[in-house]
């Protein structure tokens, strides 16, 4: 099975998850940034970095990319996509998972390795986890969660919060200000989920723990819930999303 | 067809935490200001379009401003419309 990684202009963490990939057992793929065509891919990663510069905003300008047409046709048509840290960023933005990501509250960039749990051990992303805090790095400027109060209320109602930055003792660090939340984000989100629940995106960097020699790899068990769902879905014969109320709802206008 | 010169000026929404801001009104006891508040940082854009009118003009400006150069969810816009060079100017200005 193959499974792509996009590469924008100014992508730096493409290679580890083309790596973490390898790790898993699939065949990794380059996908380049000015192709619509993801090829035979049974699922797609968009990794950290600083795409187009991280110019206006991370994210936006990446979003208009001829890659992004085929990233978001495969996604309508069930196909898994996570997007990492920049890549979090690019969805957030193309509105294919919900939020935004602000500057984060220190305003500084936050380089460091943060804890975070699975709010859910039943979804395509989470699946291979085994529940205890996932101690893996942060390098980012612009984390900080964003999403309006009924927006927020309606994420943790439907599960589609996936991850929440944990204190020590394994609880939400949902003060903004508190160490343990690294940027400010809201409610404690490192990672949320679109409401058919087939594209996620998250901060922190699980393809940089994926080895024993990197210190943990801790980080695998979010690398092998997508090969496990790619896997799956390729198997059923590529289903459909469930159609869900909410769908309408996270796309941004214009698309 | 002429050219038309607008500003757009983006400001995080009302509300949105806005760490720049921050920043600044922690800075301003340094400066000795103590007279300012809800300091608020936002970006701004500036750009010719050439099209057939200022409305037709605005209406490019605008899609771009809501697509490209804010986000909704945490952004407002204000569009400001700087110089006009219609074609009849252009005409007095031969060899140009």
């Amino acid at each position: 099975m193959r499974v792509g990684v996009v590469t924008f202009p100014g992508s730096n963490s493409d290679v580890d998850a083309l790596n973490a990939l390898a790790v898993a057992g699939v065949e990794p793929v380059t996908l380049w940034h000015e192709s619509p065509d993801l090829g035979a891919v049974s699922a797609v990663i968009l990794p950290g970095g600083f795409a187009y510069g991280d110019y206006i905003r991370a994210g936006v300008i990446a979003r208009f990319s001829p890659v992004m047409r085929g990233v978001t046709e495969f996604a309508a048509a069930g196909g898994h996509v996570l997007g990492i840290c920049n890549g979090f960023q690019v969805l957030a933005e193309s509105g294919l998972v919900p939020g935004a990501l602000l500057r984060n509250r220190s305003l500084r960039f936050a380089c460091r390795i943060v804890a975070i749990k699975p709010e859910r051990l039943d979804s395509p992303f989470t699946r291979a986890a085994n529940g205890a805090p996932i101690h893996i790095p942060i390098a980012h400027g612009e984390g900080c969660y964003y999403a309006d109060e009924a927006t927020l209320d309606e994420l943790e109602r439907d599960g589609q919060v996936l991850f929440c930055y944990v204190r020590d003792d394994g609880t939400p660090a949902f003060d903004p200000d508190e160490p343990a939340n690294p940027n400010g984000s809201l409610r404690a989100i490192a990672g949320v989920c679109n409401a058919a629940g087939n594209v996620a995106g998250l901060m922190p960097h699980p393809e940089r723990m994926s080895e024993r020699i990197l210190g943990t790899d801790d980080g695998m068990q979010l690398i092998r819930s997508l090969v496990e769902s790619a896997n799956e879905w390729e198997a059923a014969g590529r289903p459909a999303p469930e159609a869900t109320k909410n769908a309408a709802a996270n796309a941004r206008g214009g698309q | 067809m002429s050219d038309f010169r607008f500003a757009v000026n983006v400001l995080p929404k009302p509300g949105i935490l806005d760490p720049q801001g921050r920043a600044v009104e922690l800075s301003l006891p340094h400066l000795n200001v103590t007279s300012v508040s809800n300091v608020r940082v936002g970006r701004r854009a500036e750009l010719t379009v050439r099209a057939g009118s200022e409305a037709e003009a605005r209406v490019v400006v605008d899609g771009l401003a809501r697509e490209l150069l804010s986000n909704p969810l945490i952004e407002t816009y204000e569009i400001e419309f700087l110089e006009g060079t219609s074609s009849a100017v252009s005409a007095e200005a031969p060899g140009q």
